[in-house]
């Protein structure tokens, strides 16, 4: 194994609510805003669909970084599903650094549907923070990773 | 396991210039349950659908991924074609690969890889659907429109003519708008009140249709099909049944100092009033805050008037609750404060009026019967100065990032309506650009320049000031790039506009979202521009953008189209991706109750059979009707009791894990 | 005090009040009484009530609450906190339960070496309260010596982020999941425990792997957040002495310093921080970030 001669490409997964980030990202994609190919969009109804086992799920599955997009605390389709997401995701992600993980590998951002600059802003800097970071050690399972 | 059939789309060069189809398909067949893969350059189109639909038959299908543009758009196409070739609609899963993929990646390789990895999420994911079934809901035949102003009447007009009960309701003692303010219309200068009274009329003698002016919308509950809404009818201290318009009591009332609202507060109305002579219903309303019996216990004197003794003191607001099966916004819209724009004097100087003041300035039936004339002076002014954009395309913080769009068409009509009157005033109009996208409206605006000579100077105005006798205009003229000078008489502001503050809370009520200017969200911007993301909710005229009287009523008709199509069907299909609690897991301790939205969520004592043991416990029911499928119950549950059909823990789990293998 | 319990105890079984006892009695060394159901007279006899009486009492009332008529149960104060819990989750009710509130003098714990001390929670005890009895016996004595019981986690959120990743796998390395911490803890009452289920994919039986060494302690702290009364039971019953409290009392610290002052179960009707928000005050995520 030659990780180290190996060019370091992250691998980000990034839930996204159906109505407000995934559509955000479907506008950058129209509007043709590159971001790093690195980042993966899971469609999820609402941002407080996110369950926070999925994100430990993509971190030991070997994700160098999750990061969560929802509608902006107000714009929620759903009125209050984002108010939830916020206080929970806080907690998890206060809880992860207490843990010593590092924290730039989980982020949160409130991307409408029309804000599809912001997507496309949010991601190219959340994979160049993974790139500083480099590969997830800390919560990694040996036994999900690739030679 | 499941049969899945893959199916990779082109988009024409869309998809195949960036990434390559062929290897897709290829690299898809050997994924776990694949059984048929394919590439057609238009998946979308009637033979790629085709295609899907015999793939569907010929391989014995049981699950389809589409490979193609976000779900946002062709999710619904493909799952009727599933639906046709005899397929659950809800065994279809779409892997975006134009949006998310070729249209932001320029690498071939790095596309590819990137295509197949969301493909193998999307089958994975498909592996673990299962059928779902949506539940009918009955509809209540009628639909409930929020405003009255043109876009309000006209939707109701329309459905009601299409033989369904609309209620209309309105915040203002009449319905009209702001239409009804206005003088003439653009761009061919014909009354507003002339067309707009009769509909007005038309709406009040409808069989269909119910008007409740002077009320509001105090709550909703329920969804697409079955909304209850509480309507607030406030007192309006007459008794609608016995007052027969006569308006003695108004000429009569000794308390006549309250601004008109009407007349924007450049005239002043009695206590008891109707807003305008048209007004619809033409039965007043007292003002309890300006009204003497209301403030001082004495006075009285409307009672005294009134023969047919309608004057009711004692009224109180009245609660109505009605059901509907649909709900149209037509909310409307307000000029902006003008608080933060201290340079143009506004606050300062009776002198610079803002455009809405203007149509009343110049409206025959206004304060001043239509006669041009200062309102400091009540000199008639030699020179008239326009202002264009005050707070519209303004990405400072106090003003309004978007382009109001009526007021380049509305100045032009200024201009003109005061050079036919006056044809000696000079007219000034300071503008950023001319807007004149619309039928006969470039023609229009040029008559204003050419014809009657108005002068537009590209410019922004940096200061008026007001020094008594003339108003001074400090401004840059851009197409000469000098700092100038200008005196005038009088300085009309053609201000933006913004949604109705009530707007907000309307739209919360109903679940509805707005966009960061208030303005009511669309479900498409471009394919469903009268239909609000919340299902049952549409939209009608300004509420949803900035637009002009035709386009409005175009947007109404629109909208009423929409509901009418929901109103003909005798039931609903609910989304079947709704909650779903496992009874076995399930703690019985009432959080998911505690974060759902919809009241979706109750309780009740069960014998569950578990693993041959029975016993009653409490465990959670879910209103599949009520449930909209946010999946905020399932996150919170503690014992993973609650799952979400169609997004479930399993299925998200597999797509991560597809994602990182 | 003992006596005056058992009395009591006998008195209530006797007249048909309640159907049974739910108190401490001897375990195989003097310093462990354990939890025990008593159903006659004569049984409480080996009730006992000492400072050893440590084991919270509140869980074991779910499996009570499904049985016919009343229980007896006695409760130290902090115990009081998670039966407001339970009550607000419906996994106990009130009316099947006849509280005693007994005095508590600050649970003692013995040491490697063989010496008697005070028990961690009881140092930083601030639950000196019943918040719910029928009746109550006995005195409480403060037992309080430090006034921040944050302030060991302020001292690992003070390492960087490295130590704090070591001094973790230092602590979560020694899990051996005997899952006593799961089983003791009165939040964690689920039907059935995600990681014994195959329902989700996320049985997870053994730490293999260090990444399931903390998996399972982030989803435990995670799952009990707003909901855990900081009892302490936990660290208490750990076998490897990890330091667990210091997970569930960061998830406290930070609804407290972000939410506003919350105690799970203080009452049994207030929801729990992550089933509320407040629209216009709550922090967003990124606040992680900011405080360095």
């Amino acid at each position: 194994m030659s990780v180290a001669n190996k060019e370091f490409k992250p691998l980000i997964v990034a839930f996204c609510c159906n109505w407000c980030s995934y559509a955000g990202a479907d506008l950058a994609g129209t509007s043709r805003l590159a971001y790093p190919a690195e980042v993966k969009i899971i469609k999820v109804p609402c941002s407080c669909r996110v369950n926070p086992l999925f994100a430990l799920r993509a971190f030991q599955k070997g994700a160098d970084g999750v990061i969560i997009c929802g509608c902006h605390p107000g714009d929620c389709h759903y009125s209050t599903g984002n108010y939830y997401t916020r206080r929970r995701i806080t907690l998890l992600y206060s809880l992860l650094d207490y843990l010593g993980i590092e924290k730039g590998r989980t982020h949160l951002e409130w991307v409408s549907a029309a804000e599809g600059t912001k997507f496309a802003a949010t991601m190219n800097k959340f994979v160049e923070t993974i790139h500083e970071l480099g590969e997830n050690v800390r919560l990694e399972d040996l036994r999900c990773k690739s030679e | 396991m499941q049969r899945i059939g893959v199916f990779v789309c082109h988009c024409g060069t869309n998809i195949a210039g960036t990434v390559d189809v062929a290897e897709i398909v290829e690299m898809a067949k050997p994924e776990p349950g694949v059984v048929h893969a394919a590439e057609y350059p238009y998946m979308c189109s009637e033979a790629g659908q085709n295609m899907i639909i015999n793939a569907v038959k010929e391989h014995n299908l049981s699950g389809v991924v589409i490979c193609s543009c976000s779900p946002r758009m062709h999710e619904a196409t493909f799952r009727k074609a599933a639906e046709k070739a005899g397929l659950n609609p809800y065994m279809v899963e779409i892997a975006n690969i134009r949006e998310h993929c070729s249209w932001i990646h320029k690498d071939k390789a790095e596309a590819t890889q990137k295509a197949l990895t969301l493909t193998r999420a999307a089958i994975a994911k498909v592996q673990l659907n299962s059928p779902l079934f949506p539940d009918e809901s009955p509809v209540t035949k009628r639909a409930l429109v929020i405003g009255g102003g043109i876009a309000g009447i006209q939707t109701a007009l329309d459905i009601a003519d299409a033989g369904f009960e609309v209620d209309i309701v309105e915040s203002t003692p009449s319905i009209g708008g702001k239409m009804a303010q206005l003088d003439k219309t653009f761009p061919t200068l014909d009354c507003a009140a002339c067309i707009l009274t009769p509909k007005m009329v038309d709406a009040s003698a409808h069989e269909n249709i119910t008007l409740y002016t002077y009320s509001q919308v105090d709550k909703v509950e329920g969804f697409v099909g079955d909304f209850t809404v509480t309507i607030r009818k406030k007192a309006r201290s007459v008794d609608f049944e016995k007052c027969t318009g006569c308006g003695a009591c108004s000429e009569k009332c000794p308390s006549k100092k309250s601004p008109s609202e009407f007349d924007q507060g450049l005239c002043t109305r009695p206590a008891i009033y109707t807003p305008f002579a048209q007004a619809v219903p033409n039965v007043p309303v007292i003002d309890r805050e300006a009204c003497l019996k209301f403030k001082t216990g004495k006075c009285g004197l409307c009672e005294t008037v009134c023969a047919p003794k309608a004057i009711n003191f004692e009224q109180e607001d009245e609660l109505v609750e009605r059901k509907y099966g649909a709900v149209v916004m037509a909310t409307g819209y307000e000029p902006v404060s003008l608080d933060k724009f201290g340079e143009y004097s506004y606050d300062s100087s009776p002198d610079v009026i803002t455009s809405l003041e203007f149509e009343r300035l110049t409206n025959a039936a206004g304060p001043t019967g239509g006669a041009l004339t200062r309102l400091s002076d009540k000199r008639k002014p030699k020179s008239v100065t326009f202002i264009q954009c005050v707070g519209s395309r303004d990405v400072t913080q106090r003003g309004k990032a978007y382009c109001s769009k009526i007021c380049c068409m509305y100045t032009a009509k200024h201009a003109m309506l005061i050079k036919e009157k006056y044809p000696d005033i000079e007219v000034n109009i300071f503008y950023i650009d001319v807007r004149t996208p619309g039928k006969a409206f470039d023609e229009f605006y040029r008559r204003a320049e050419d014809e009657y000579g108005v002068r537009y100077i590209k410019g922004q105005v940096g200061k008026v000031i007001d020094n008594g006798d003339h108003l001074q205009i400090q401004a840059v003229d851009m197409l000469d790039n000098k700092k100038m000078e200008l005196q005038t008489d009088m300085v009309v502001l053609a201000t933006a506009i913004e949604p109705v503050e009530s707007a907000k809370s309307i739209a919360t009520m109903l679940t509805a979202s707005i966009d960061t200017n208030n303005f009511m969200t669309e479900a498409h911007p471009k394919l469903r521009p009268v239909e609000s993301p919340t299902a049952g909710v549409f939209l009608s005229g300004v509420c949803q953008g900035p637009k002009d009287i035709p386009e409005t009523v175009a947007q109404a008709g629109a909208a009423a189209a929409k509901v009418i199509g929901l109103l003909v069907k005798d039931k609903l299909m609910s989304n079947p991706c709704t909650a779903k609690p496992d009874e076995l897991y399930c703690n019985g301790c009432s959080v998911c109750e505690n974060v759902c939205p919809y009241g979706a969520i109750s309780y009740e004592d069960c014998e569950v059979n578990d693993h041959g043991v029975r016993e009653v416990r409490r465990v959670a029911q879910v209103n599949k009707a009520l449930c909209q499928g946010c999946g905020a119950c399932a996150v919170t549950c503690p014992s993973g009791a609650m799952d979400l059909q169609g997004f479930s823990n399993r299925q998200i789990q597999a797509e991560v894990d597809a994602i990182c293998r | 005090m003992q006596e005056r319990m058992r009395i009591r105890a006998k008195e209530l079984l006797t007249s048909g009040a309640v159907q049974r006892v739910l108190g401490w009695k001897k375990g195989d060394f003097p310093y462990n009484p354990e939890p025990a159901f008593f159903t006659a007279e004569h049984e409480l006899d080996d009730l006992v009530y000492d400072r050893f009486c440590a084991a919270n009492l509140s869980g074991y009332m779910v499996e009570a609450n499904k049985q016919d008529g009343k229980t007896l149960v006695f409760l130290k104060p902090c115990d009081t906190y998670s039966f407001n819990q339970l009550t607000k989750e419906n996994r106990v009710s009130r009316d099947k339960a006849w509280i005693i509130g007994v005095g508590c003098e600050g649970n003692a714990e013995v040491d490697e070496m063989q010496e008697i001390g005070l028990l961690e929670r009881c140092k930083v005890c601030t639950k000196t309260e019943h918040k719910v009895f029928d009746e109550l016996i006995g005195e409480d004595i403060q037992t309080r010596e430090k006034e921040d019981r944050f302030e060991q986690v302020s001292d690992v959120e003070k390492m960087s982020p490295d130590e704090r990743f070591g001094f973790w796998q230092n602590q979560l390395s020694r899990c051996i999941r005997c899952n006593a911490c799961r089983n003791v803890c009165p939040a964690c009452n689920c039907k059935k425990c995600v990681f014994d289920s195959g329902k989700y994919d996320t049985e997870q039986k053994a730490n293999v792997t260090s990444f399931e060494e903390q998996m399972f302690h982030i989803i435990r702290a995670y799952h009990v957040a707003g909901r855990c009364t900081d009892c302490g039971e936990c660290s208490r019953v750990c076998p490897q002495a990890i330091d667990l409290h210091l997970l569930n009392r960061k998830m406290i610290k930070d609804i407290n310093e972000l939410y506003g002052e919350f105690q799970a179960g203080d009452d049994a009707e207030t929801p729990g921080p992550l089933t509320d928000y407040d629209a216009d005050t709550d922090a967003d995520p990124s606040v992680v970030y900011e405080r360095g």
